[in-house]
């Protein structure tokens, strides 16, 4: 029996984050009702594809999941458990944002099987929330928070940003301080550095926003959350996630930790989601009307990954986890020395200083994770 | 064909300056002598190059026959050869001039004579060729065609009352210009029954013709089965076909004979049998001495040509030698440098060539280049007494060696309306010039003389002079000859190690001005890396200038997009693409148009 990672996108937001790429918009109540009889047509029809698999993880991602009513993700979560074999104890996350659920929403996503909350918050300092475009307040988080603890949620990620326009080093590490200080504190924190993506309201204004940290403060504050959070017992296991022992989100995993012991198939269902299934790879549709009238026959993008792009991505997605890559397990998957591959990358980094070699395990260094796209670039086939 | 006497035979050209109308003109002439409809015609059947369309501008000689019936009842063949217009291809023209009998003049009737027109036309009367003028353009509301007749006369000193009005955009007036190309080109000399004596005045290669020779027929004639002889090289062939020029396409024929144009094919291989300028005979019946060929034009402008990717130096020695075949001018030897491996010095009419056959060699042979800084030729004496020419700033002996230096001077012709001699003078004074005298042809305009240093002028002057004028300056130059000068060797420091690609020569006074901007300019070209580059520029050893590039501080772009793959590995592998193309320096990744940087110096 092999295992698989499910990945469900909600495309809805109460209104778009000047920063935010994702896809997703605001949506009359319609919409989200016929959305989710189309999501549950693409898993019902899809299911005959994965008799072979025990579901370990799922994850509601966005936009905004929260948005939708308590009942249609249970909706969603139903079919799931009647079409596919869903193990015991899988990890099923769902990502929730301040200001779209309330205690009794909470308590029925709990019942309804979620067990595990992703919150964003993205910062504690209200004038960097309204700058973001967010639609909360860090007290409309506290709320949130609060309630998702009486719901009896008892494992929570908060998601954070650095290097916010306006922000300053201060006023981040009192953001990190604050979501520390939670009681009970949250068992996972993603803290990510903000990036100024084409195409999003920020990239296209960028001189009408407060000005972004200059990259000395930006290290500064990227630097101040690994201390941080580890002071308080968040060990980084990957650039920008932290977890309390044993609280690593599980479905982050399987994208990034590939190899043949390791489970690392998932399928993405809802508009524009992606899934990689052994070598095969391919998107949902991003077209609305189109995902809404044949949601069973969406795939675009087909491809099959060669042993190449495998290996490519066994190292580059591994080694974005502290952990690294093991290459006796390279060897196992690919019955290839990982040294025949890649000598002269390894090499040429572990002298720089950037990758780190002890005995099986690759890994980059601290150094090697400010720069990872630059030693990443050098795996590429 | 044959049947037509050669007194109904008329080779001739169009000269003009550039964007007067000349290629318009070849085309209305190719139309309207019933070669192609309007509806076939292409837009400036000519320039068959894609380069040359784009860009609208004429690069290779080019020819074309077509047959007129005149107005006096008889049919008479023309041979029309096309030349450029820019200063830099003055070779160009020359060759095409030697197959001719008579140009064409066009001018422009707005903006009546410029520079080019002048230089062209001298080159014109210096072979001896009829020329008579073509007012063009006269649709345009500010046309004054009178005032351009008395111009004419006035600067050039040819008859120009009864020259055509016409307007080859609109076909007007072409009629006109056709009899005017029967009546004032005078039929080709030469006697037939003589041995055969025949100039080459291009050639192309064809991968299954080989060699395909231009030539004019001036004495004697050729057919198949003709043996050959090329006189400066010995070569000797059989000719395998003759022929003449189509539009666009070669039509075979039974033979040449005197006074014709038209090309012969004799399976040569070796492209360096058949030089341009080469007079061909008859090898059973040779004539008794070779034509005077024509004056050839020495490189100006020197720069290196590296493949980027090292591997493809045997295809740009390929497609060098090939373009040399179409393009004899173009002039080429092995060099090797520490930066960029093994490539090519090459000797250029001008800037404006060199674009252009760099720009071929990308398009055409899809080679990847990276040019180095064009420089002149300069006479470097040394010490011992022996002069050497210098086109590789590499090459500089020790300064201890050197007695001194001398650099090419040209003189150079302005033509400018009154309200901008000012900042026009100005800028010879920047470059370096020598003010030598000033005439006004006409009440508001003149023609500035100034001798300047040749390396002075070949990066940016014409764009300069046309952003000063607002575009009316044209600008035209000889070679004067060779002066004293104090240069020295301007020295590029990458992360402590001298990059010997980056070396330029540079006159005394402005190393430091050149070596700042080189050092702002590289500092924008090169990435950061994972640790401070310092870029230095010194002369002799002493550094004159610095810039740092700052140590990058991070490469990471951690975001989750839902296990979408395929965007992070994209980025991924557009780095590394990135990375193909720069240049390691000691453990300095450095981009190829970096190497390009000092051509922009100016720009700011």
């Amino acid at each position: 029996m092999q295992t698989l990672g499910v990945y469900i996108h909600i495309p809805f937001c109460v209104r778009k984050c000047v920063y935010c790429d994702f896809l997703s918009a605001p949506a009359t109540r319609e919409t989200q009702r016929l959305y989710v009889e189309a999501l549950k047509k693409e898993i019902r029809e899809n299911a005959g594809l994965y008799t072979e698999y025990t579901v370990e993880t799922i994850f509601f991602g966005g936009g905004t999941p929260s948005l939708l009513k308590g009942g249609h993700i249970k909706d969603i979560l139903s079919t799931l458990k009647i079409y596919y074999k869903v193990s015991q104890n899988a990890e099923i996350t769902l990502e929730a944002n301040p200001k779209t659920t309330d205690l009794k929403k909470l308590c029925a996503l709990r019942a309804a099987g979620i067990n595990r909350l992703s919150i964003g918050l993205q910062s504690a300092d209200d004038r960097e929330l309204k700058i973001l475009g967010r639609i909360h307040t860090y007290e409309d988080f506290l709320q949130t928070y609060g309630d998702a603890r009486a719901a009896g949620f008892g494992n929570i990620n908060v998601d954070l940003i650095s290097a916010l326009p306006s922000q300053t080093l201060e006023s981040w590490i009192n953001t990190l301080e604050k979501a520390v200080s939670l009681t009970p504190p949250p068992e996972h924190i993603s803290a990510y550095s903000l990036i100024v993506e084409e195409g999003t309201p920020l990239y296209e204004h960028l001189e009408q926003f407060p000005p972004i940290p200059d990259e000395e403060t930006e290290r500064q504050m990227y630097y101040e959350t690994k201390r941080i959070l580890e002071r308080h017992g968040y060990e980084r296991y990957e650039i920008s996630n932290y977890a309390k022992q044993g609280c690593e989100s599980r479905h982050n995993r399987i994208y990034w930790q590939r190899g043949i012991s390791h489970t690392h198939d998932y399928v993405g269902f809802g508009l524009g989601a992606s899934s990689t299934v052994g070598n095969s790879r391919w998107k949902n549709t991003s077209d609305m009307s189109l995902y809404l009238s044949n949601s069973a026959n969406i795939k675009e993008d087909q491809q099959t990954l060669s042993e190449n792009d495998l290996m490519e991505e066994f190292v580059f997605l591994g080694l974005r986890m502290t952990a690294g890559i093991s290459a006796a397990e390279f060897h196992r998957t690919f019955q290839k020395n990982i040294e025949d591959i890649y000598r002269e990358p390894i090499e040429k980094w572990v002298s720089q200083g950037l990758l780190a070699r002890d005995g099986d395990i690759i890994r980059l260094t601290d150094k090697g994770l400010d720069f990872s796209n630059t030693v990443f670039a050098d795996f590429i086939l | 064909m044959s049947q037509i006497p050669q007194t109904h035979i008329r080779n001739f050209c169009i000269v003009a300056h550039i964007d007067h109308g000349k290629s318009t003109l070849a085309d209305r002439i190719i139309e309207k002598t019933g070669l192609l409809t309007s509806r076939e015609m292409q837009e400036q059947v000519l320039d068959n190059m894609d380069l040359e369309r784009e860009r609208g501008i004429t690069i290779k000689a080019q020819a074309v026959r077509t047959v007129y019936k005149a107005q006096d009842g008889n049919e008479y063949i023309f041979n029309l050869i096309d030349t450029p217009g820019h200063v830099d291809f003055n070779y160009e023209v020359s060759r095409a001039l030697a197959a001719c009998d008579g140009a064409i003049l066009v001018v422009d009737a707005a903006q009546g004579i410029e520079a080019q027109t002048l230089a062209n036309v001298y080159l014109a009367l210096d072979h001896d060729l009829d020329v008579f003028p073509v007012i063009n353009k006269i649709d345009l509301p500010s046309a004054r065609p009178d005032w351009v007749k008395n111009e004419i006369e006035d600067v050039i000193g040819i008859e120009a009352q009864d020259a055509p009005l016409i307007s080859a955009k609109n076909g007007v007036g072409i009629e006109e210009v056709l009899e005017a190309i029967v009546h004032k080109i005078p039929a080709p000399g030469g006697n037939p029954s003589n041995p055969l004596q025949a100039l080459i005045f291009d050639s192309v290669y064809d991968s299954y013709k080989g060699v395909i020779v231009f030539c004019r027929i001036m004495e004697g004639r050729v057919a198949k089965g003709t043996k050959i002889k090329m006189l400066a090289t010995g070569a000797t062939a059989e000719v395998v076909e003759v022929g003449y020029f189509g539009a666009g396409q070669l039509i075979p024929c039974e033979e040449l004979s005197a006074g014709m144009v038209g090309y012969l094919t004799a399976s040569i291989k070796n492209v360096k049998d058949t030089t341009v300028g080469d007079t061909v005979t008859d090898a059973d019946r040779p004539c008794a001495s070779p034509l005077p060929g024509y004056k050839k034009v020495q490189s100006m402008v020197y720069c290196g040509l590296y493949p980027a990717d090292g591997a493809k130096y045997p295809d740009l020695r390929d497609a060098l030698e090939k373009l040399q075949l179409n393009d004899a001018s173009l002039f080429y030897e092995p060099e090797t440098s520490v930066a960029l491996g093994f490539g090519f010095r090459c000797g250029f009419l001008g800037l404006l060539h060199l674009e252009i056959i760099q720009e071929r060699l990308e398009r055409e042979y899809n080679l990847d280049l990276v040019t180095t800084a064009p420089g002149v030729v300069y006479r470097v004496y040394k010490t011992s007494g022996e002069m050497i020419e210098l086109t590789n700033p590499s090459n500089l002996p020790d300064p201890s060696e050197i007695a001194y230096m001398e650099e090419p001077i040209v003189n150079a012709e302005i033509m400018v309306t009154t309200e901008f001699i000012g900042s026009i003078m100005e800028l010879c004074q920047e470059r370096r010039g020598r003010y030598v005298s000033m005439e006004y042809v006409e009440e508001t305009r003149a023609v500035l003389k100034y001798e300047l240093p040749l390396n002075e002028i070949i990066y940016d002057f014409f764009d300069a002079l046309k952003s000063r004028s607002r575009g009316y300056a044209s600008f035209d130059y000889d070679l004067k000859g060779y002066e004293k000068s104090e240069l020295v060797k301007l020295d590029i420091l990458i992360n402590k190690e001298e990059v010997d690609a980056l070396s330029f020569i540079v006159h005394k006074e402005s190393a430091y001005e050149r070596g700042r901007k080189m050092c702002e300019k590289l500092k924008d070209e090169i990435p950061r890396h994972l640790f401070e580059i310092p870029i230095q520029a010194a002369v002799g050893g002493k550094v004159i200038a610095r810039e740092t590039v700052k140590a990058m501080r991070k490469d990471v772009l951690a975001k989750c997009y839902g296990g979408d793959i395929t965007r992070k590995k994209k980025l991924l592998e557009k780095q590394k693409e990135g990375k193909k193309r720069m240049r390691q320096i000691g453990n300095v990744e450095i981009p190829q148009k970096a190497f390009m940087a000092v051509l922009k110096l100016d720009n700011e």
